[in-house]
This record gives C-alpha cells, sequence and structure tokens, in this order.
C-alpha cells in the first residue's frame, strides 16, 4: 500500500534534482528558474502528502499560497531575465556582475 | 492495486521529466519536460484526493507559468549551446550535493515515521463526506482571509513590477497624452478673423 513516506521519497528524489540543477545549469538562467520550480513543486508534493495523510486541510492551503509566491516569482525572475538580456544580449549568469560595488 | 500502479507510474514519469528538464539541450525541450513533470504531479495529488490544488497546478503552472516560459525562450535569441559549456564539470560537483542532499532528507524521513505525532492538535481536520473543494474553499475564506488577500496583493505587485520593469519608451512612436486632450479649450484650438472682401484667410 502506499504511504506517506512513498510520497516524501519522491519529493525529496525531485528536490535533489531540482538543486542538481540550478548546480549544473550555472549558466543558464531559463534552466535554473525550472530548477527553482521543480524544488518548489517537491515542496508542494510535500505539503499536499502530509495534509493527506494526516487528514488535515491546512497543508493545501498552504501549498496554494506556495504556488502563488511561485507564479510571481516566475513572472518577476523572467522580467528580469529580459531586461538583461536586452542589455547585454546574452543570459550568461556567470558575468552577472555590472552592479558590483 | 491500481493505486499503487498509477502512484509507481505517475512518481516514475515525474522523477524522469525532472531530470530530463535539467539536462535537455534545448530549452524549449526542457519547457515541455517541466510541463509533463507538473501534469504527473498534479496526478499524484489527485491520488491522495486533493483534486483543487492538482487542478490549480494544471491550470497555473501549465497554462500560465509554462507558456510565460515558452514564450521567454522563443523571444530570446541566445545560443544555448554556448551556455552548456562546463555542464559536465559542474554536473559532478551537483551530483555529489544532490546525493547527500537526497539522503539527508531521506535520513530525516525515517526519523519521522519512527515517532508518534499528536493527531488531535490538528490546525484544521478534514470533515467527513465533505469534498475536498469546499472544505478547502471554508477555510481560506474564514480563517485564512487576510493571507488569502496577502497572496492577492503579492500577485499584483509581481504584475506591477513585470510590467515596470520590462516596458520601455520607444523613439518615434507618438502615444496618446490623455492631460492634454482633457486640458484643451476650444478657444486653443479656433480663433476668429474677419478678413477683408476679396482677400482670403491665412491658415
Amino acid at each position: 500500500m502506499i504511504g506517506l513516506t512513498h510520497y516524501l521519497v519522491v519529493a525529496a528524489i525531485l528536490f535533489a534534482l531540482g538543486v542538481l540543477g540550478i548546480i549544473a545549469n550555472r549558466k543558464n538562467l531559463i534552466v535554473m528558474l525550472m530548477a527553482v520550480e521543480l524544488i518548489l513543486l517537491s515542496v508542494n508534493l510535500n505539503l499536499v502528502a502530509f495534509s493527506a495523510f494526516l487528514h488535515d486541510m491546512v497543508g493545501q492551503v498552504f501549498a496554494m499560497f506556495v504556488l502563488t509566491v511561485a507564479a510571481g516569482e516566475a513572472a518577476i525572475g523572467l522580467a528580469i531575465l529580459v531586461i538583461y538580456f536586452r542589455s547585454r544580449g546574452t543570459i550568461a549568469v556567470d558575468d552577472v556582475n555590472r552592479m558590483k560595488g | 492495486m491500481i493505486q499503487a500502479i498509477a502512484f509507481y507510474l505517475f512518481a516514475a514519469v515525474v522523477l524522469l521529466s525532472a531530470a530530463l528538464t535539467i539536462t535537455a539541450r534545448n530549452p524549449v525541450h526542457a519547457v515541455l519536460w517541466l510541463i509533463l513533470a507538473f501534469f504527473n504531479a498534479a496526478g499524484l495529488m489527485v491520488l491522495v484526493g486533493a483534486e483543487f490544488i492538482a487542478m490549480l497546478l494544471v491550470i497555473v503552472y501549465v497554462g500560465a507559468v509554462a507558456v510565460l516560459f515558452l514564450f521567454v525562450v522563443m523571444m530570446m535569441d541566445v545560443d544555448f549551446a554556448q551556455l552548456r559549456a562546463g555542464f559536465a564539470r559542474y554536473a559532478v560537483i551537483g551530483l555529489a550535493f544532490a546525493v547527500a542532499l537526497a539522503a539527508e532528507i531521506m535520513i530525516g524521513v525515517g526519523a519521522y515515521s519512527a515517532g508518534a505525532i499528536q493527531l488531535a492538535r490538528r490546525a484544521a481536520p478534514v470533515a467527513e463526506n465533505v469534498p475536498n473543494i469546499v472544505a478547502l474553499g471554508s477555510l481560506l475564506y474564514t480563517r485564512y482571509l487576510f493571507v488569502f488577500e496577502g497572496a492577492g496583493l503579492v500577485l499584483l505587485v509581481a504584475m506591477i513590477g513585470a510590467i515596470v520593469l520590462t516596458h520601455r519608451e520607444r523613439a518615434g512612436t507618438r502615444p496618446q497624452n490623455v492631460t492634454r486632450q482633457v486640458m484643451r479649450r476650444p478657444g486653443d484650438a479656433t480663433r476668429n478673423v474677419k478678413p477683408a472682401v476679396g482677400q482670403g484667410v491665412e491658415l
């Protein structure tokens, strides 16, 4: 039978894959943002699994708030990406050092 | 039985498409794999009875966020092959980090399973025979009303921020100046002239 642990393990592997995506794609800002979305998805999966298996509704409420923040973060991140690309002609984040003092 | 098969199917496809998202050469393919991962995560959530969050995931993530990613990827003319330089080198370090992290979380999960939890102290126990969306809505519009309003405010700020960041004035366009139009009076636009007979009006 599928229990809470199964869900937690899937979410843990998904989280680790997201972290791997951030580290491995150090130059590609778009894929990094996608990896952040994967991490937030794994957090949502955890919240929903706990909510379902403990019969507590609050987890799903908070999953919705995480979803809201993820949508806002994606919009702002892509906007920053677009203006960075417009001014530099590349999205390589290795040389994002213009604001260095 | 069928639930177990569905769980393993959804879980396998989620993890596979997540792995392909972060390793795809083409960012458009990465977005498409991300969409597949979201769909299957929604399937996992349906399996435990969280229908509303699953539908929200499909509508918000697949319908809005993934399409936004797709638009941005297609709008920018970037040499993605050059961006992948150093992928293998970083991937080794990242794999070490990721394996350590996953192992740590799994140890945590094991520790959790060993302990007992006080079910009587739950914040909002699920009532019997109430549909998921009814329970969620009655909680969201009563106890978490102000947090809900705050979430709306976050979205508003994100929307205004994205517009302010990406908006630019283009040279050569002639946008409508509403203030000037409203401020204009008939006296500014017309004049009375009394030309002599035989002479025209000079414009």
